[in-house]
């Protein structure tokens, strides 16, 4: 079986797979809920200036702030190479 | 065994595969962004041609053949790769015609195992490693990238359940072209390095590098600017099936679909699998559809890239076999620069025809009505 198919790469690639591929999106999802989103929908008006409370802003920095983060990780393995 | 001729003609038309390369898988990044308007279309194909040439530089380690462990390296010639070549190309042309997203790399290994097989018969082959490393990870990753979307678009809609859809949109949005460019990038450095690994290859057949070499420096250049300008070309057709014919896309699903193929290509990557980028971002949109209430997924269309899929390696092999036994019948650099001719009529005829079914930036959202063209009579050879 192992000669046709690496199962350990499999289910690795199948779980860091939903934690980036799956996870990510949530996470944003995540951070504009906290935002609230007024501010998207308004172009004009600033984050800050709508007055959001600092732990929702915080929350949606720390979300988008992870998404960056693996990214950055993303790219890093680009650039390394496979293997 | 040197042949200068035949070497630059090799050069010329994997350049050519690697540009057909290009604007066939355009759509796997950016289809879903020209679809919820998060970009312009041509700024989408602006963006994915600048983004497939930096990645084309990205790597540090260039694979020195996609071939290798496939096929007996040491049987290839400069005609073997041609010929595999040109029924790479054709592949490409026929299914782009069709507006089918089918993968640029089974064709090109599909060629390339072909013409092979037509010069050095069965033996030649590294079977065992063709099924594990291509065919079984061909199967497996539309599923495990159609999995991890839906499982994404679930969460995605989940969570922002409460929140309207016009300022929802906006944020997604963004979050979508982000990460259709980490797709973009993706598929510059996988892709382009399957075009530098087949150069590499007829240069070491052809005697002009040593055995073992790395891809020089104008072949890392000329590959990259070739997948680039063939993705800043836009394979609108292809984009077209992919953004408005699989399933109807909103930015939420378009962003995880995106998220999806980027993981799963970098990982498998990272694993030592060069998986289809095709086959991944399809299996993500399809899953993308899947999981959210009330898109509706058109199953027909669906099957009928899933067929083209199952063809796609004996197809193209059969096209780089019948090059082959036209360029080795008659013989040497003649030979070679017949099947060039027949190739360059072939794409000739394909291209003139579809002019008469255009699908361009202007049009690549028009409502999805049957077959790929906008305005065009469904017909027997129009996708249902």
């Amino acid at each position: 079986m192992d000669k046709w198919i690496n199962l350990t790469a499999l289910w690795q690639i199948l779980v860091v797979g939903l934690l980036a591929g799956a996870g990510l999106p949530a996470l944003v999802a995540l951070g504009l809920v906290a935002l609230g989103l007024r501010a998207l929908a308004a172009p004009d008006a600033s984050g800050a200036a709508v007055g959001y409370s600092p732990a929702r802003v915080a929350v949606a920095a720390l979300c988008f702030a992870i998404v960056l983060a693996a990214i950055g990780y993303g790219i890093y393995l680009i650039v390394i190479g496979g293997h | 065994m040197r042949n200068d001729l035949i070497i630059v003609v090799v050069v010329i038309t994997a350049l050519a595969f690697d540009f057909t390369n290009g604007f066939h898988d355009t759509g796997n990044a950016m289809a879903t962004s020209i679809a919820t308007h998060a970009l312009g279309p041509r700024t989408a194909v602006a963006l994915s041609g600048v983004l497939n040439l930096v990645g084309a530089f990205l790597s540090l380690s260039v694979a020195a053949t996609i071939a290798s462990g496939l096929v007996e390296t040491s049987l290839v010639t400069p005609t073997v790769v041609f010929a595999g070549l040109a029924g790479a190309i054709m592949w490409n042309l026929a299914t782009w015609y069709l507006g089918i997203p089918s993968s640029s790399s089974h064709a090109l290994i599909g060629g390339v195992i072909g013409s092979m097989l037509a010069a050095a018969g069965a033996h030649a082959i590294q079977w065992q490693n063709l099924v594990a490393k291509v065919v079984i990870p061909a199967a497996l990753s539309p599923v495990i990238a159609g999995l991890i979307a839906a499982t994404g678009t679930y969460l995605v809609y989940r969570i922002s359940a409460n929140i309207a859809d016009g300022p929802r949109g906006n944020g997604f949005r963004i979050a979508q072209v982000g990460s259709a460019s980490m797709v973009s990038l993706a598929h510059g450095t996988n892709d382009a390095q399957k075009t530098m690994g087949i150069i590499t290859l007829a240069l070491i057949a052809n005697g002009s590098l040593p055995a073992g070499s790395n891809a020089p420096f104008w072949v890392i250049v000329s590959a990259g600017l070739a997948i680039s300008l063939g993705t800043y070309l836009g394979g609108w057709r292809v984009i077209r099936t992919l953004g408005k014919g699989l399933v109807e896309i909103e930015a939420p699903q378009g962003m995880a679909a995106e998220s999806s193929s980027a993981a799963v290509i970098l990982l498998s990557a990272h694993f030592g699998y060069s998986l289809s980028t095709t086959h991944v971002a399809t299996g993500s949109i399809l899953g993308s559809g899947l999981a959210r209430k009330g898109a509706e997924v058109r199953w027909g269309v669906a099957g009928r890239m899933a067929s083209a899929w199952l063809i796609t390696l004996p197809a193209a092999a059969l096209v780089g076999a019948a090059s082959f036994g036209i360029a080795h019948g008659i013989g040497s650099t003649a030979g070679v620069l017949v099947t060039l001719a027949l190739l360059i009529a072939a794409a000739g005829f394909i291209y003139l025809r579809s002019r008469g079914t255009a699908v361009n930036a202007g049009n690549v959202n028009a409502e999805w009505a049957g077959p790929v063209a906008p305005g065009q009579q469904p017909s027997a050879t129009a996708i249902a």
